[in-house]
């Protein structure tokens, strides 16, 4: 993918890209750290149809979102063969019982049969990740494993 | 009652009315600064009421504001992005310079105010304000519009332009011979690239010198070296808003960062009494005579603003509306032309009526160039709206 890199002197730097659909896609970086998505108007990529001011937090959200969508339609796509086997995400809260503790703390794996395949931190994915991976707030876990046990690993990661 | 409390009475009322001016240029989103050039001329020499006190006082901090103003906008800038920037741009700066300069300067031979007179209306016409600009642009949302990078990159060149030419004014200004001119020009490009290098190599060492984690103490520190550097450029006859600049180029990083959010306030009250001084020191009466110079110049130089970022936009391949919107962008001119026509009516050495053309000038520009930007959009959609239905074929039934 060619993502081109402008200087904007006196504001900061527009990282964008054009998209297949012919819309101009990308994201303004302050000098004081902010960050805009920009996206083009249709009738004329010069110019952007919205640019919308993002927190860190909500970055790093929107990162997981479209980072992990590939990677869960990748494992889906793989599984297809495996009758019973779904692949799904799950999000780790401020209020989870394991955030900031290792991940082998919530035995998933024991408990449910369920493999946490990646973690999804502020955009970048951190591939088959141990047991001694600490789990934060706002991380995207991607797990693969039967309904039944998805749905038990999904009650442990909120509840305990 | 004794002088100093009617000076702060008088000064007190000044800046309480500069705030309502403020909040109602807020109020329409518009620049302050033609309101602050109208606030002055009320309150000057011939308006309605004539504040002399404060004359001394506004003179002093007008100055310091024209210093901040300068160190602000050289702390917006890093020396890696003023290379880039140049390289980037400078045909279209060279371009910007000649047709913007030239209708300034002949007006100016035109009214009969000699080379000097040329050379300070010249500047004043070529310059765009960076600050409306930016303005302009964050507030209709065109950060990440193709045409940006090329409107700003314009900007940059036009504000180191600025450092050669403020150098060389003053030096005319103070009636130095050919050969001092020469002599001043060489300092200060000296000084510009000396400045440049060492910022892009050791401008953290600058940066760390002025910083503390004190608010207090790099308050105290960015504002000293501030005047410290500006009072020494003004003796080397280099200009003191260039030593500033130049300071505020060498300062960078969170350093550069946290200074300008410090100092904002200072410049803003400092600045908005170099333009009340600056108003209050022309005569209200003087301007009905060159209003119509005034209305000339504005329409010929919001032309070739066009044409410049037109022909710049084209350059790095944006379409029609894009060139258009980076046009009109550049229309403003503001704080840099009172700044060079300031200079020039407190040396005494150009015609009064500068001073008059050049308030005028700005009042006009500086609300009309908001304006251009913001209806290029819809005017541009329009104009292709009727030209398309022109050419499509007619229905066949």
């Amino acid at each position: 993918m060619n993502v081109d890199e402008t200087e904007l002197p006196g504001f900061g730097v527009r990282k964008d890209f054009m998209t297949k659909s012919g819309r101009r896609i990308g994201v303004v970086t302050h000098r004081d750290g902010e960050t805009e998505l920009i996206i083009s108007a249709w009738d004329d990529p010069d110019t952007c149809q919205a640019s919308i001011p993002l927190t860190g937090d909500e970055a790093s959200a929107l990162g997981n979102l479209l980072g992990s969508q590939r990677i869960v339609m990748q494992l889906t796509e793989e599984h297809k063969e495996v009758p019973g086997i779904v692949t799904r995400q799950f999000n780790i809260l401020p209020e989870s019982p394991y955030r900031d503790q290792p991940m082998g703390r919530a035995a998933i794996r024991t408990r449910t049969s369920v493999s946490i395949v990646a973690i999804m931190r502020e955009g970048e994915v951190i591939p088959s990740p141990g047991p001694d991976a600490i789990l934060h707030a706002g991380d995207l876990l991607v797990a693969v494993g039967t309904q039944e046990g998805l749905d038990a690993a999904a009650k442990i990661l909120r509840n305990g | 009652m004794n002088p100093v409390a009617l000076t702060l009475i008088e000064l007190g009322a000044v800046i309480f009315v500069l705030g309502f001016l403020a909040r109602l240029a807020g109020r329409i989103s518009m620049s302050p600064i033609p309101l602050y050039l109208i606030g002055g001329l009320v309150f000057g020499a011939g308006g309605i009421v004539d504040l002399g006190g404060v004359r001394e006082f506004s003179h002093l901090a007008g100055e310091i504001g024209v210093i901040l103003l300068l160190l602000l906008l050289g702390l917006e800038y890093t020396a890696k992005e003023l290379f880039t920037g140049l390289r980037r741009s400078w045909q279209a700066g060279v371009v910007d310079a000649v047709l913007n300069f030239i209708p300034g300067a002949a007006v100016a031979l035109l009214l009969g105010w000699g080379a000097l007179g040329a050379i300070v209306m010249g500047g004043v016409t070529y310059i765009s304000s960076s600050g409306i600009v930016a303005k302009v642009i964050t507030d209709l949302g065109r950060l990440g519009n193709r045409e940006t990078p090329t409107i700003l990159s314009i900007l940059v060149f036009e504000d180191l332009a600025m450092a050669i030419y403020l150098p060389i004014l003053t030096a005319m200004l103070a009636g130095v011979s050919w050969f001092g001119g020469l002599q001043t020009v060489g300092i200060s490009l000296a000084v510009i690239t000396v400045v440049l290098v060492m910022a892009l190599r050791y401008g953290h060492h600058v940066s760390k010198a002025v910083h503390s984690e004190n608010s207090e103490v790099f308050l105290l520190n960015v504002m000293g070296l501030a005047l410290l550097v500006a009072g020494l450029a003004s003796a080397m006859q280099v200009s003191a808003a260039v030593g500033a600049f130049m300071l505020g180029i060498a300062i960078s990083g969170t350093t550069a960062h946290l200074a300008s959010r410090l100092l904002e306030p200072l410049r803003d009250l400092f600045a908005a009494i170099f333009f009340v001084a600056f108003g209050l020191n022309t005569d209200p009466a003087s301007i009905p005579p060159v209003l119509g110079w005034a209305l000339l110049l504005a329409v010929v130089t919001a032309v070739t603003k066009i044409v410049t970022g037109w022909w710049a936009a084209a350059r790095a391949g944006v379409a029609v509306p894009g060139r258009a919107r980076a046009g009109t962008s550049l229309i403003a001119r503001g704080e840099f032309s009172i700044v060079i026509a300031g200079l020039a009516v407190t040396s005494g050495a150009v015609a009064g009526e500068l001073a008059a053309l050049a308030t005028a000038y700005v009042l006009i520009m500086a609300v009309l160039g908001p304006l251009a930007a913001r209806f290029t959009e819809p005017a541009v959609k329009a104009l292709r709206g009727r030209y398309s239905r022109q050419k499509a074929p007619a229905p066949v039934a």
